[in-house]
């Protein structure tokens, strides 16, 4: 790979689609990542406040879910649908995920202490 | 590097440094291959020990405590350093012949993952010579071997956590080999079964592998470090250990077996020669038993008081796994049904491997069921299980593959009547060794005894079947002398040595040149290699480019520098908790030497190299004789 790569001068209206390309990637990027910050501000809020160890313990695990999903479709560009082998991304980390929720579940639920 | 000097005679050094640095998957195989055979061969000669000492009752062959270690040894060796390198030994060999690759997608990874693997083995049979093997069974529950003294059970953690890493390597590299480096028209469904079974099998070393590192590290922490994970006094749980080693180790055994479900569909498909029967309801039984592999782990603790609701769920969902491996034996029965069928050796394990690997699911079925299982747990009746499902599933592929795939991987071809008589020896003596097991363990004797008294009706049948492992040893002499026989045999020179070959391997002449593929095949459907033949193609293959440059990567000697650096480190932690004052320098020279060849590898380029089209004529006209591969 690299040897026989070719470089090309890119058109005028290329280059105004890349660069409009760019900009709404970039947008989308700075907006998943204030609602990250959000997100984690949301967590130390609700232990903070001193709320319920039942209402607190739930409400993390669930901001913590989303927060996995966000960091993987828009930072790990599982959102591109274009990407090689995309759907076999797809596959293998949600299959991964559902298989360490089944042992998530049984270890909360089957051993005792 | 040059190509032309491939087939040229080499002096012993070079050979050998050619070994250590390779990063072909070819030698790789070969490595593994060799590897795997030793480690069988330590592991059997184990078993045979413990056979002889419960031969006859009250026996003192060997001492309780030895009995122990040789249990653990046999058990932990068998499953990690023989049969799991013994089928990534046919992985690399075959996998990127039949996607039409010239290598793996990681040639560096694939070489670290070997001898990663090799090194951990290495340093967890040290423990013989350097004051006693591990003692707690291959499982190492916690409750025991928190309590074990001496460094068995660190030799068992440190040198599994290194072994486990290179095969998790070795797994994703699988992954990534047969998803994006098949050959143009290799679709999905067009791909031989071995590959799919490796594609699985792949994936659950991926999920599974991770689950065992933990459990791993958590229990080196507790040794060394004086941590309580698994403590009930201090408030851990022992039973943590139990649910992590069994998600990793109920996918372990599909890990297994997957590969050589598919071993046995590439061979009966040839010598029944007919199109495999069912072939997409293969793929999706596959996926479905790599899926359900991972629901049922608990099945193996179902004595430990889950309760009633957790020991019905996961009895119903071991059950459901009879349904996709029922679904293979009948569609490996249709492929045989109404063929023309030639009795090889290959096709002697296959007929052999079906009635044995059904005898091994029924009994399993048994054991799925909860309230029996009380009954069944820790008797010799769970030897008997899974020696049949491993040995009658695992062991015949291995041996079956040799015989079949020999002719591509060394240009030599094993001797058929040794063969047969292998076979049968071996065959013989693993029905006579535990099928009788079955009857020992619904009498009441318990697994992992080192003697037993006389006249409780055992005696008979323990001589059996300890007659039955001579027999399985001398079977597995027969095999390495065949072995041995081969590299004095004339090379085949020839393509599609059983004249029946259906998939892509079979259309290379032998032998495969490095590159495997002078040009990249087109794959025209499904046995593409068996489709061009029907269409009258000498070549064996349609091309989908013209020939030309190959890129190829470069040897490294890198891997086993990072391996060895592993390895030092491991001896340091090993003998930390001793107090020694060597200890903590030994971990970081050897963490060292491993981060240093990481940082030189990541900061030098290695672009590889180029074969040119000149070249390429040379190696083949060297190979094949004028005019090259035609």
């Amino acid at each position: 790979m690299g040897h026989g790569t070719e470089f090309r001068a890119k058109t005028k209206a290329q280059y105004q689609y890349d660069r409009h390309h760019n900009a709404v990637h970039m947008r989308k990027q700075v907006v998943n990542f204030a609602i990250m910050i959000f997100l984690t501000f949301l967590a130390f809020t609700v232990v903070v406040a001193d709320f319920s160890p039942f209402f607190i313990k739930p409400l993390i695990l669930l901001l913590a879910g989303i927060q996995v999903v966000l960091q993987l479709y828009s930072f790990m560009h599982m959102d591109d649908k274009k990407g090689h082998h995309i759907g076999v991304i797809q596959l293998f980390v949600w299959t991964g995920a559902l298989i360490a929720f089944t042992f998530f579940i049984t270890f909360l639920t089957i051993i005792w202490w | 590097m040059s190509s032309v000097a491939v087939a040229k005679k080499k002096g012993f050094g070079a050979t050998v440094w050619d070994y250590l640095t390779t990063v072909d998957h070819k030698k790789l195989a070969v490595l593994y291959l060799v590897a795997g055979t030793l480690f069988f061969a330590i592991a059997g000669f184990e078993a045979l020990l413990m056979r002889i000492q419960l031969m006859i009752p009250n026996n003192n062959f060997v001492s309780a405590g030895f009995f122990n270690e040789l249990l653990t040894m046999h058990g932990t060796t068998m499953l990690f350093l023989a049969a799991t390198p013994l089928l990534f030994a046919f992985m690399n060999a075959i996998v990127p012949l039949q996607i039409g690759a010239r290598d793996v997608a990681f040639p560096f990874l694939n070489s670290l993952g070997f001898w990663l693997f090799f090194l951990g083995a290495l340093f967890l049979h040290l423990s013989f010579f350097m004051g006693g093997a591990p003692d707690a069974g291959w499982t190492s529950y916690a409750s025991l071997s928190l309590y074990s003294p001496g460094h068995g059970i660190d030799f068992y953690v440190l040198g599994l956590q290194i072994s486990g890493a290179g095969t998790l390597i070795s797994g994703i590299n699988f992954i990534v080999t047969i998803i994006t480096m098949r050959a143009p028209g290799m679709t999905f469904m067009r791909m031989p079964l071995f590959t799919w079974t490796s594609l699985i099998s792949s994936t659950l070393i991926l999920f599974a592998f991770p689950p065992l590192t933990v459990g791993l590290f958590l229990m080196l922490v507790d040794r060394m470090f004086g941590a309580n994970f698994f403590n009930h006094t201090m408030g851990g749980n022992t039973i943590i250990w139990e649910h992590l080693f069994w998600i990793f180790g109920h996918p372990e055994v599909y890990i297994l077996v997957l590969p050589a479900f598919g071993l046995f569909s590439e061979i009966i498909p040839v010598f029944a020669r007919k199109r495999l029967f069912g072939y997409s309801s293969m793929v999706f039984a596959t996926i479905l038993i790599g899926f359900l592999g991972f629901m049922v782990w608990a099945h193996h603790m179902f004595t430990t008081g889950l309760g009633p609701t957790a020991n019905a769920i996961f009895a119903v969902a071991t059950m459901a796994i009879a349904v996709p491996t029922g679904m293979k034996v009948f569609n490996w029965i249709l492929t045989i049904w109404g063929g023309s069928i030639k009795v090889t050796v290959p096709m002697l394990y296959a007929l052999g491997f079906i009635p044995s690997f059904v005898a091994g699911g029924v009994t399993g079925v048994m054991q799925a069921t909860a309230p029996l299982d009380y009954q069944l747990h820790d008797s010799y009746f769970i030897v008997a299980h899974f020696h049949y499902v491993i040995v009658g599933g695992i062991v015949t592929a291995i041996f079956g593959s040799f015989h079949f795939y020999w002719p591509i991987m060394f240009n030599r071809a094993l001797s058929e009547k040794l063969g047969k008589w292998t076979f049968w020896i071996f065959f013989i003596g693993f029905h006579l060794t535990f099928f009788i097991q079955h009857f020992l363990g619904l009498m009441g004797m318990p697994r992992r005894v080192f003697t037993y008294q006389a006249d409780q009706g055992w005696d008979l049948f323990n001589f059996i079947s300890s007659i039955g492992a001579l027999m399985m040893g001398v079977g597995v002499i027969l095999l390495v002398t065949n072995i041995f026989m081969s590299i004095k045999s004339k090379p085949l020179n020839c393509r599609d040595y059983w004249g029946d070959g259906r998939s892509l391997e079979w259309a290379l002449k032998t032998p495969v040149p490095f590159y495997n593929f002078k040009q990249t095949p087109l794959v025209r459907g499904f046995d593409p290699y068996w489709l061009e033949k029907h269409e009258g193609n000498k070549e064996g293959m349609t091309y989908a480019e013209p020939l030309g440059d190959i890129h190829m990567p470069n040897n490294s000697i890198i891997p086993l520098v990072i391996s060895i650096g592993m390895f030092v480190a491991a001896f340091g932690a090993l003998y930390h908790p001793d107090g020694v004052s060597w200890s903590i320098p030994v971990i970081v020279i050897g963490l060292g030497i491993t981060v240093a060849a990481m940082i030189t590898r990541s900061l030098k380029d290695d672009l590889g190299f180029h074969v040119h089209v000149d070249e390429i004529l040379a190696t083949e006209e060297e190979l094949y004789g004028k005019g090259g591969n035609k």
